[in-house]
């Protein structure tokens, strides 16, 4: 039986300060100019007025954010920061050291183009230019996921069999500036699912350890190798974690989610807030008789790489929408990712990669549409590029 | 760690690597970089104690007779040669 809860009409930034009040975060660091989002200026006014017990410490910067959440949660805190486009590239160097450490720090990533041209738009260049830090990466797509993963995150990033850092990535502007109607959680229900953070180590006199030792060439591997395990094996716990979020709230979440693929020989993909528009795509062609589908990576790290096999299968053609660029290279990081973990298999898709909505060029419905006749024509000419870059002029 | 750490498997590594146990650099021997060593001439040895005092490593100890000798944590960088007021301490090549 799902707990009660009320909707209330928020900008989905406050409500994700909300959820991190809810948490119980014990310890926050962020640099609080541009190009940060209201979720920290939020908790910074939770903290000052009393309305959260918690360490707010403001930074110079974004490295030293991290370094100073990194202090924070050595010390045995629940910690907490927020970020955005070049926020997180200024940040890059401390990521890994946060993941490989085993800090269970909560980011939450305003997800904004980097710079060059100068942009603050929307697009994902800046978390997939940070796709290899070694944290549990979550896409949403709309104000409420972002609330109840921001809540979610914290018990995944501290369950012993997980402890990684985990991020939450939520579109810049589309998501973080927009005032939806969401179903809000009390503190005590909230204070039931997700209890006091007792860390695996800590810096204490009483218990003293050494963190952050270095290895030599003869030890490294193996400690990659335990992180690489640690993340992978992520997954069973964060499905277990999620379906008990369910089970709280009716609100369930998948690795991996499908919107009328049912017999779809069509099926588009991607991450974030852009899904909500391609549904109403889906929609259209349905209508007119098109056998489309939709599948959404929500987990973007650990991959899930079964359900996504699963999804994809009886799909004869796959139409991947990335919103960043590997320049150079041969595909989206998207795309990329969908074709390895298709490629094994003898029976495969053809799967042909669009980047869309770059630095917040709007996508609208009609796109889709014109995504998947334009992946048709290309399969039956074979495909001219690696990848496309969709609606550029010239 | 019980186990010489260039035997230990990742499934034997702590959370985050995290070392439980102190004395992990003392179980690592710098000395086994160095390319040349110390070697005092005791003759012109005055027991100062300079070369025990600008070595950056605690690579010297002071022996039971006052003099100072090198340990295994010396890298060979030569800086008690060059300030040894005496000029009693040479670099010596390591051996194959």
């Amino acid at each position: 039986m799902a707990a009660k809860a009320h909707r209330e009409g928020m900008e989905v930034s406050i409500a994700v300060s909300h959820a991190v009040q809810l948490a119980r975060a014990e310890a926050i660091a962020a640099y609080p100019i541009t190009p940060q989002t209201h979720i920290v200026e939020h908790l910074s006014s939770m903290v000052a007025n009393g309305d959260l017990e918690a360490e707010f410490v403001n930074v110079e910067s974004e490295h030293s954010a991290m370094s100073a959440c990194i202090g924070m949660s050595a010390a045995g805190a629940r910690t907490y920061t927020a970020t955005s486009s070049q926020g997180l590239a200024l940040m890059n160097e401390i990521l890994f050291i946060t993941s490989a450490m085993r800090f269970p720090i909560v980011m939450t990533v305003a997800n904004r183009a980097l710079s060059g041209p100068l942009s603050i738009w929307n697009d994902h260049s800046d978390i997939m230019a940070a796709r290899d830090i070694g944290w549990i990466q979550v896409f949403v797509e709309n104000g409420q996921e972002a609330f109840d993963h921001s809540i979610m995150a914290f018990k995944i990033a501290e369950d012993y069999r997980v402890i990684l850092p985990t991020i939450v990535n939520m579109d810049g502007f589309i998501l973080t500036h927009v005032v939806e109607a969401l179903e809000m959680l009390d503190q005590k229900t909230v204070d039931k699912f997700l209890p006091e953070y007792h860390p695996r180590f800590s810096l204490d006199p009483k218990r003293p350890v050494t963190m952050g030792a270095f290895a030599m060439p003869e030890l490294f591997t193996e400690c990659k190798m335990a992180h690489q395990v640690a993340l992978t094996d992520a997954h069973g716990p964060i499905l277990e974690i999620w379906k008990e979020w369910g089970k709280l709230t009716g609100r369930r979440y998948k690795p991996v989610e499908t919107y009328r693929t049912e017999g779809a020989k069509v099926i588009i993909m991607m991450m974030g807030s852009l899904a909500q528009v391609a549904e109403v795509a889906v929609d259209a062609m349905r209508d007119q008789g098109i056998p489309v589908g939709l599948v959404k990576i929500r987990l973007w790290r650990p991959f899930p790489f079964a359900e996504l096999r699963a999804a994809l299968a009886g799909a004869e053609l796959v139409v991947v929408c990335d919103r960043a660029l590997s320049l150079g290279g041969a595909a989206g990081p998207v795309l990329a990712e969908v074709r390895s973990a298709m490629y094994p298999l003898a029976a495969k898709p053809h799967i042909l990669g669009y980047t869309v909505g770059l630095g917040g060029r709007d996508v609208q419905p009609e796109v889709f549409e014109d995504l998947v006749q334009l992946a048709q024509a290309e399969v039956k000419q074979g495909p001219s590029q690696e990848f496309y870059i969709y609606g550029v002029r010239g | 760690m019980s186990k010489a750490w260039d035997q230990v498997t990742w499934q034997e590594i702590e959370v985050g690597g995290v070392l439980t146990e102190p004395g992990s650099a003392r179980a690592y021997n710098t000395g086994d970089w160095r390319s040349q060593h110390p070697v005092w001439t005791k003759k012109r040895c005055i027991k100062c104690g300079i070369c025990w005092t600008v070595c950056p490593e605690s690579g010297i100890s002071e022996e039971p007779d006052g003099y100072f000798d090198m340990n295994t944590y010396c890298k060979g960088c030569g800086i008690c040669a060059r300030e040894c007021v005496t000029g009693c301490i040479s670099m010596v090549p390591e051996e194959e």
